[in-house]
């Protein structure tokens, strides 16, 4: 098992445009991910994780996004180099696999020519070394016919068949780092369980690290190694797979566990996190983050000015409204 | 009485094509299905998009116009009646749709959003509507001057319950959600599911569940039903097929539901490859020639399975 860092967030920020405003939508957030491990952020819509992502690979809009902090990546900060140096990192050393595999391919290229793409950029490979490569790639992702699908263009293909060749996509100049954005939330569950066990089955034989975007905590929990919970923008808990399902702290990451309808005790009251995720423009930038919506706990029992704490080796909890954290029907 | 029956229910579309564009093949959104509804229960329709679960739901309202088959719904076939004896159950049955963001029109105020069912049906002044509205408005947990707010002043959350609302205002028997819970948050998610239940209590609803997640419909349904391609591979109790499955299909969509202990990981890696094995391997046994289930055979009081 390698344990080298391989990208290191420190004290990552990113602020959105609203009039004349910045509002940080990532608030920092310090990570990292190391050689072959699958780090999950979960979190619900609006908490930052997409937001995240894509200030790792310097996708946001240029003059309405104001990036702060540190990306550290083979000794060079990402957020300092120019867009003709990123884009030698793009695709390279970091792919990226985007939610909904029908807008992520251009509709007027064949599949072949779109996992070719980056290899014409990175690459000095001749056309017949990119053809060869790209039916290897075809068929180490699953499609049954590559010689087939290399010509098909991407409405031809079902959503699985798609969501396969956005993967082919990502992985063809073997990159150290894939960040995945919800790469199975717009497929079937049975769709869903194969991509599932192939990125797992990819990770493992490529030892590529994977950033796991996603709000289902079940994909979490088959194939995150660590896990950072996000809530208004803030890492909340961060600690490994195990722990976090078996001694989940936080009160965030317990709510959410507790509303997901589970298979074990049906017919139970879910919970309910009352009220709602603020809007970035009325994020509490001030104390604990998660407050305002669990209101029957005492004020004092929040930070003034929570941060981040190693509670148990390799467990971290922000504020300390953990400790005495009960939900409102238990008392 | 039989609250809601179908037979036999058929919705072909046409494949046009050749000379003069005539009809040369049909896509067999639903092909022969049967099933029944009693008073008050929940009854789940599984299976994965394209297999018919949605088309099901809204030849039932009336949306999708049938090809063939009864409808039966208290003891009336509604594919037979006209016009306006149909308009007459139109109230008793209503929808929750998918999609918060796009079933509320964006022009207007809850309260006529909400109101709209009853402009069509009942005669009240505007005062009386007023009244009404707000009384929904706050059985769904919002507060009664947001009716004169806007769809986008709203949550994801809220909005579905604006829409749940507007289902409720006239009294209906019958509720068919398509897929209610799957454009919203978990923790939403179970805000919605939660109230859905109270509801039903509370006006003595039965609800028609369209849903692809299993995790959803084991929560809440009584009875369900599994879909592929247009017709029934299973049909039963809820225990019966998340305990005992029998079709290969269905065994296959409950192995593909996450684990959320990750300690199972591996052993859900290995159950899923020993079902898709068993999938690969005894296809003939669970489909016929054309890729197509069985007829539902009955294996207990329960429980039906297509098998040969």
């Amino acid at each position: 098992m390698g344990n080298q860092p391989l990208l290191q967030l420190k004290n990552l920020r990113t602020s959105f445009r609203i009039q004349d405003d910045y509002f940080a939508a990532v608030d920092d957030v310090s990570l990292t991910v190391n050689e072959n491990e699958v780090v999950a952020i979960v979190g619900e819509s609006g908490c930052g994780k997409s937001a995240l992502a894509l200030s790792i690979m310097g996708l946001h809009q240029e003059g309405r996004t104001k990036l702060e902090g540190n990306v550290n990546f083979n000794g060079r900060n990402l957020l300092s180099l120019s867009t003709g140096e990123m884009n030698k990192v793009r695709g390279k050393d970091i792919g990226m696999i985007f939610q909904d595999p029908l807008t992520a391919l251009n509709p007027l290229m064949t599949c072949g020519k779109q996992i070719e793409e980056s290899m014409t950029y990175h690459t000095s490979f001749t056309g017949g070394e990119k053809k060869e490569r790209a039916l290897e790639l075809l068929k180490s992702v699953g499609i049954p016919n590559p010689g087939r699908t290399y010509k098909q263009y991407p409405h031809e293909l079902s959503g699985g068949m798609r969501q396969r060749v956005v993967i082919a996509v990502a992985i063809a100049c073997n990159p150290s780092i894939v960040i995945a954005d919800e790469p199975t939330t717009a497929l079937d569950v049975t769709i869903q369980a194969q991509i599932m066990d192939l990125l797992k089955e990819l990770q493992k034989k490529n030892e590529t690290g994977i950033i796991l975007i996603t709000h289902d905590l079940g994909v979490v929990a088959e194939m995150a190694d660590r896990v950072a919970v996000m809530y208004a923008g803030e890492i909340v808990e961060l600690a490994d797979v195990h722990t976090l399902f078996e001694n989940p702290l936080h009160p965030y990451t317990r709510s959410l566990l507790n509303s997901i309808p589970s298979t074990t005790d049906e017919k139970e009251r879910l919970h309910v996190i009352q009220g709602v995720v603020p809007s970035l423009k009325n994020l509490p930038r001030k104390g604990c983050r998660f407050k305002n919506r669990i209101e029957w706990m005492d004020d004092h029992e929040h930070e003034e000015n929570p941060v981040l704490r190693e509670v148990e080796p390799d467990h971290f909890v922000r504020c300390t409204c953990y400790k005495n954290f009960h939900f409102p029907e238990e008392k | 009485m039989v609250f809601l029956k179908i037979n036999n229910l058929k919705v072909y579309y046409p494949i046009r094509g050749g000379f003069f564009r005539r009809v040369v093949d049909h896509v067999k959104a639903v092909d022969d299905i049967s099933f029944e509804l009693k008073q008050g229960e929940t009854y789940g329709l599984v299976g994965e998009s394209g297999c018919g679960k949605t088309t099901t739901g809204r030849s039932i309202i009336g949306l999708t116009k049938s090809t063939a088959g009864e409808i039966i719904f208290e003891d009336k076939d509604l594919t037979k009646l006209s016009r306006k004896d149909y308009h007459n159950y139109r109230r008793d049955i209503q929808m929750i749709f998918q999609d918060p963001y796009s079933s509320l029109n964006p022009r207007k105020r809850v309260l006529d959003i909400v109101a709209e069912p009853l402009r069509n049906f009942e005669k009240l002044t505007i005062a009386e509507e007023r009244q009404k509205v707000q009384f929904y408005i706050e059985k769904v947990g919002l507060s009664p001057e947001d009716v004169y707010k806007y769809p986008h002043e709203f949550s994801g959350g809220q909005r579905q319950r604006i829409g749940i609302a507007r289902a409720l205002t006239l009294n209906p028997k019958l509720i068919i959600a398509d897929e209610p819970v799957s454009a919203l948050d978990v923790s939403v998610q179970a805000q919605v599911l939660n109230f859905m239940q109270d509801i039903q209590k509370e006006f003595n609803l039965t609800y028609l569940f369209i849903s692809h997640d299993l995790g959803i419909i084991q929560h809440m349904c009584d009875r369900i039903g599994i879909m592929y391609r247009g017709q029934f591979v299973e049909e039963g109790a809820a225990e019966d097929i998340y305990t005992n499955p029998q079709h290969i299909y269905t065994k296959r969509l409950i192995s593909a539901i996450p684990d959320i202990n990750p300690k199972n990981r591996d052993k859900q890696v290995e159950f899923r490859k020993k079902v898709n094995e068993e999938y690969k391997n005894s296809y003939d046994k669970y489909f016929n020639a054309e890729g197509k289930v069985y007829k539902l055979k009955q294996i207990s009081n329960t429980h039906s399975v297509a098998l040969p």
